[in-house]
């Protein structure tokens, strides 16, 4: 029966094949080649010398500027991103549809243009310039600069997940909650937060990639300062400019690595959970039956 | 607990959803809130529960102002037509929720929760289901389940917000027929919304029908049903056949036709409402209401429904038991007399709302 539906809604042979083949390629092309391409090269001089342009100051010092970005901007446009989604998908109010807009913008504006906004306002000729000076705060070409750009460019992610999910599934289960005598603190921890988590994490991982990864924005406010303002990108730019291949692809291939791993460790959380609730529906398959 | 509503206004916008709505609701009674969508009963029903707050007016719990009673602190059960299981806990820790958010203090002990969630459990026979997941169960099954978590807190009273909506018919019959010997057995104030006039009036002890934000008439199924307050209320509950005519002393007329009245409301312009088993189709022309050609003979089941032309264009019907029906052996085409029963009438330009 199966058999046979299958079989009638299927396509040919031969579009099927000619598809996948197509698909499969684009991948291999797209994807594939240029990951692999970046460890081939960071690994073309052997172990020792990728190891070395990895552990020299200005690259160490790189990676971990990068990781205190990251540090900074994930948990603050968690908190940003969460509250906001709340916000817009729970309430009804004044300037709903410009919060949202608001929120999209950095998207649709170029992570130049974000970088240079932070120069206008904070650089040495910027409108808040001379008060900085005058009470010795550096901001611009300096470690603050560099967080606030990439704090501006990851802020859509997470409440960009969420609005959809929780527009979707609307408010009926908080209320329950409340009702049943939960506070609101303890309907956001046991209800709210659990029913959006998947959508939190990923949002949390295209954050945390785009945090370490951004380069725009960045670049315009670092100053490129070696071993002082310089991220992974920024360094792999350097680098590879000065024809220092070798270097620049193994502080590539961190990057590529650390994307590969957030992929696995999404992998994994979602593999527990199929199979949590495949369990669990086994568990009442058998009560079924025992019950019958 | 009884629950008081007194002056109860709430707008939504430019929308009045409730215009000076009183109410009261008996410990232990079961009311059923009717009325089309847009009427406010849901409205009426939120407030109740704290969702929503009243633009003014009061809410009192056993005598007791809760007005301004936080939703979590009104201490009762809510259950959403969509039936709003947490769908990342099982079944047992959606129920047991109500409990496990409880302060420390008066939190009960972990076998406590236990045992209290089984005998929920039991009690909805759904004991075997602890371990599953709100997605893994039928729409009877999950509604059940809201059911006992709304119980778990042993709340004063109990909320219901269309509770068979989402369902097919015949889960809907059985859950009906369910719930009104659960509320038997446990005998908590319940108050449900329904549009479905049928589940008001088999189900509750009182019904309380509602229209534009305003309480129409409250009675017993049977009063409500037998004795309808004004014309909405008539059409409501079921299939109706309207007249037009005038009340002149203790007689309906409607064109040639007239008809005694045993308690005429007033005199002037009148609708007069006949349901269609009221209507009594014959070939003789004494107490007849009116007289038209058989259109249509529905005669599937156990009632056979005639449709009858009259000859100012209007179609009335008519439903009588197949028996009465072979009897009178009607075919299409014939001209026939119909006999009202009992009819309600109402003036024209009466006021009705209470």
């Amino acid at each position: 029966m199966s058999d046979v539906s299958s079989r009638a809604t299927a396509e040919a042979a031969w579009v099927r094949v000619a598809l996948t083949t197509l698909a499969l390629a684009f991948v291999a092309l797209f994807l594939l080649v240029p990951l692999a391409a970046v460890f081939w090269e960071a690994f073309s001089k052997g172990w020792q010398l990728y190891v070395d342009s990895l552990t020299e100051p200005e690259a160490w010092s790189a990676i971990k500027l990068t990781l205190l970005t990251a540090a900074f901007a994930v948990p603050l446009n968690l908190v940003f991103g969460v509250a906001a989604a709340w916000a817009i998908a729970r309430f009804e109010f004044r300037g709903k549809s410009f919060l949202v807009t608001l929120i999209d913008l950095p998207f649709s504006v170029s992570p130049v243009v974000a970088g240079l906004m932070y120069m206008l306002l904070f650089g040495a000729q910027g409108w808040l310039g001379p008060w900085l000076a005058e009470h010795d705060v550096k901001i611009v070409f300096a470690v603050p600069g560099i967080v606030l750009a990439t704090v501006f460019v990851t802020f859509p992610f997470v409440a960009r997940e969420l609005i959809p999910l929780m527009q979707a599934q609307g408010a009926d289960e908080e209320q329950a909650a409340m009702v049943l005598g939960a506070s609101g603190w303890q309907t956001f921890w046991r209800v709210t937060l659990p029913n959006v988590k998947w959508g939190l994490l990923y949002g949390v991982i295209l954050t945390n990639a785009r945090a370490m990864g951004e380069f725009g924005a960045v670049s315009v406010v670092s100053g490129h300062i070696r071993g002082e303002t310089n991220t992974i990108p920024l360094h792999v730019e350097i680098l590879y400019n000065e024809y220092n291949f070798v270097g620049a692809f193994a502080c590539a291939s961190l990057l590529a690595f650390l994307a590969l791993l957030t992929l696995v460790v999404k992998s994994l959380v979602e593999w527990k959970i199929a199979r949590a609730q495949a369990a669990s529906l086994n568990r009442t398959r058998e009560a079924r039956l025992a019950s019958a | 607990m009884s629950i008081e509503i007194r002056n109860i206004h709430k707008r939504f916008g430019d929308f009045t959803a409730l215009d000076n709505v009183n109410l009261t609701v008996e410990s232990g009674e079961l009311v059923a809130l009717l009325g089309p969508s847009g009427c406010g009963k849901t409205t009426l029903l939120r407030i109740i529960a704290g969702l929503e707050t009243p633009d003014a007016g009061r809410v009192l719990f056993g005598g007791e102002d809760a007005t301004h009673t936080h939703v979590s602190e009104r201490q009762v059960g809510f259950v959403f037509q969509h039936y709003a299981l947490f769908r990342h806990m099982t079944v047992f820790d959606n129920v047991a929720f109500g409990l496990s958010v409880r302060p420390r203090k008066v939190r009960p002990s972990k076998e406590e929760i236990r045992d209290k969630v089984m005998k929920l459990l039991k009690l909805v026979q759904l004991d075997w289901l602890a371990d599953a997941y709100p997605g893994q169960l039928s729409g009877g099954q999950r509604q059940r389940i809201a059911l006992a978590r709304s119980l778990a807190v042993e709340p004063k009273v109990l909320l219901l917000d269309e509770p068979f909506g989402a369902l097919d018919a015949k889960v809907r019959k059985d859950l009906r027929r369910w719930l009104r010997e659960l509320h038997d057995e446990i005998h908590v104030t319940s108050v449900f919304v329904t549009h479905d006039q049928e589940e008001a009036l088999e189900v509750s002890d009182r019904v309380v029908v509602m229209d534009h934000g305003r309480i129409e008439q409250v009675g017993a199924p049977d009063d409500i049903y037998e004795h309808p307050a004004s014309p909405f209320v008539t059409q409501f509950l079921g299939d109706v056949n309207l007249f037009h005519g005038r009340v002149d002393g203790a007689h309906l007329t409607i064109g040639d036709y007239a008809h005694p009245l045993a308690a005429p409301p007033g005199e002037g312009q009148a609708l007069a409402y006949v349901r269609p088993h009221d209507l009594i189709v014959s070939r003789a022309a004494d107490d007849a209401l009116a007289s038209g050609t058989v259109e249509h003979i529905h005669a599937v089941g156990p009632l056979v429904r005639i449709e009858v032309a009259t000859g100012d264009g209007q179609t009335l019907e008519a439903v009588l038991a197949k028996e009465v029906f072979r009897e009178l052996a009607i075919l299409p085409g014939e001209s026939v007399f119909l006999k009202p029963r009992k009819v309600s009438v109402f003036l024209a330009d009466g006021d009705y709302s209470i």
